[in-house]
């Protein structure tokens, strides 16, 4: 996959949208004021080195989960659709071990999506944004964090983008061992995206707030608290092992016991 | 080397296939025969353990399947519906991709395995090029070559000459046929007459999921005790033979007589002028056209 010059592609439109905004800002200093607007973007006319947290809060609620649910969708279905499915069954491939290897690629591809984009984002922040050159970051609540916090609070806020994603590549990859057509199963991921990010807004829907995919995916900024704001974040990390091991569980039960017929 | 015993596949209230009892020995060519929609297909599906049979065991070189997959797959190649590849990349990579996949397929062998597999079906000097720019004769090819890349005992062919033009399918078969004789079983499910009669030992015919035959093609193929004369003088001959001719246009007579030697002298001697003069045998066609009625792909208004 990563010798694919789709894969790159890809990988490179997810990108040009932060490094768009940091021009955007970098040429008209016109950022969003405090409190509205993407996170992080107010802060980072101050310091471009919280930039990579700012491009992972742009890219996290539409682009990636929507390469996300294209790439997984395309796992099991785009297989059966080529007819290549049935070669890889009989070499022979345990169909627990492709649904797993299948997993294990397309979370491959976000996290090196995410490291692009934070890798960018950092260079980007730093040459065009705000260059404070002293050593310590200012966090939301004001207080401010040494390098190493830093570097580790950002590691903390990859890896709670990278499980959230988890849990959009578990239900693209269950939809993608029910439906034929891996345009269907992408599309199937996205409108619960989209139907749960409509729901967080509706108060009448306010009882399955907790439940919806989408509800936790931005609390990664509460890392960036002093102290650290756990409560949504472990609510999020929770919701979403939930998801994964509901449509993992579903996605297995429902592929090894599956005809394949195409 | 394929034994199965009450095989039976049920879609909802569809009986696809039912209670098969298929028997195929080590070093058989085994033609599977069949109309379209009789089971042939979902029949080699279920032997490679793709479909999951509803009732009924599968034995494939002693083994139970699908349960025992992961050890008597690795030694059977199989083209199933048609062959298929990744078509961004090159025939040479996806063998490669595809020999990578799953146990046994040894590093170390694998690209003069694979240039092997290409010299075979004739694909031995293909360039780089992509698979989507194949023509559909290359692409069954490649499918055959991806079968035997692994040196496998057994092979599975549904269709294996689909697309090819009549010196490729002669290629073919005497592909099959060398292997063969180097001890591989092949297991040919295909519709093409012809193609079963000129390789195979023993044929099997389904039909609407039941088997109703399964016979060794000499056997099926044994003359009938008929003679088939040809002559301009069939009114002679028919007076001369009185009640032993069956049938008869005006260039034919189908006679039942036990020696064709005695026949032609007799004819000879009396003057009836004999341009051919055959025990009649049955071909393969009238034998399955017998066994079997008209494909599903054929709806006729009731």
């Amino acid at each position: 996959m990563l010798r694919s010059r789709r894969t790159w592609v890809t990988i490179g439109i997810i990108d040009l949208l932060p490094a768009l905004v940091a021009v955007l800002l970098a040429a008209t200093d016109l950022g969003p004021r405090p409190g509205t607007g993407p996170a992080f973007l107010s802060a980072v006319l101050a310091d471009g080195a919280l930039y990579p947290l700012a491009a992972i809060a742009i890219i996290l609620p539409l682009f990636l989960p929507a390469a996300v649910a294209i790439t997984a969708g395309e796992a099991i279905a785009g297989e059966a659709q080529q007819g290549t499915l049935r070669y890889v069954l009989i070499r022979p491939v345990g169909r627990t071990r492709l649904l797993i290897a299948k997993l294990v690629s397309v979370m491959g591809f976000v996290l090196v999506t995410l490291l692009v984009v934070a890798a960018t984002a950092y260079v980007l922040g730093v040459v065009l944004l705000g260059n404070q050159t002293s050593t310590a970051t200012t966090t939301f609540s004001g207080t401010s964090l040494t390098t190493s916090q830093l570097i580790e609070r950002t590691g903390l806020a990859l890896a709670y983008a990278l499980l959230s994603m988890l849990g959009v590549a578990a239900v693209a990859l269950f939809l993608s061992t029910m439906v034929q057509s891996p345009l269907a199963a992408a599309m199937g991921t996205l409108a619960l995206l989209i139907g749960s990010s409509l729901l967080l807004t509706l108060d009448a829907a306010h009882g399955l707030r907790p439940y919806l995919v989408t509800r936790y995916w931005l609390s990664f900024v509460d890392l960036f608290r002093d102290p650290i704001l756990w409560h949504d974040v472990v609510h999020g990390v929770i919701l979403q092992a939930g998801y994964v091991v509901v449509f993992l569980g579903a996605a297995w039960a429902n592929f090894v016991t599956k005809d394949i017929t195409d | 080397m394929i034994r199965t015993h009450g095989l039976t596949k049920r879609y909802g209230a569809v009986h696809a296939v039912e209670d098969l009892e298929l028997d195929v020995a080590e070093g058989d060519v085994y033609g599977f025969l069949g109309p379209n929609g009789s089971g042939k297909t979902t029949t080699v599906r279920m032997l490679l353990g793709l479909v999951l049979a509803t009732s009924g065991s599968i034995e494939v070189m002693g083994q139970a399947m699908p349960a025992r997959a992961s050890d008597v797959l690795p030694a059977v190649g199989a083209l199933v519906e048609g062959p298929a590849a990744y078509a961004g990349m090159s025939g040479r990579a996806n063998l490669a991709l595809l020999d990578a996949m799953g146990p046994a397929g040894e590093r170390a062998s694998r690209a003069r395995r694979v240039d092997d597999a290409l010299d075979e079906v004739g694909l031995g000097g293909v360039d780089g090029r992509p698979v989507r720019a194949y023509s559909l004769g290359m692409r069954q090819r490649l499918g055959l070559a991806a079968a035997l890349v692994r040196r496998p005992r057994l092979l599975v062919l549904d269709e294996p000459t689909n697309g090819l033009d009549p010196q490729g399918i002669r290629e073919i078969r005497d592909l099959l046929l060398s292997l063969n004789g180097a001890g591989t079983t092949i297991f040919l499910s295909s519709h093409l007459l012809t193609e079963v009669e000129q390789m195979c030992g023993r044929v099997g015919v389904i039909d609407r999921g039941h088997l109703v035959l399964q016979e060794r093609l000499d056997v099926l193929q044994r003359p009938t005790g008929r003679l088939q004369v040809r002559t301009p003088d069939v009114a002679r001959a028919r007076s001369l033979l009185d009640g032993q001719v069956e049938s008869h246009d005006d260039r034919q007579l189908l006679i039942r007589y036990a020696d064709a030697a005695a026949l032609n002298s007799l004819l000879v001697r009396e003057g009836v002028r004999v341009e051919m003069l055959a025990p009649e045998k049955r071909t393969l066609e009238d034998v399955v056209l017998e066994a079997t009625e008209s494909g599903s792909d054929r709806v006729a208004r009731p």
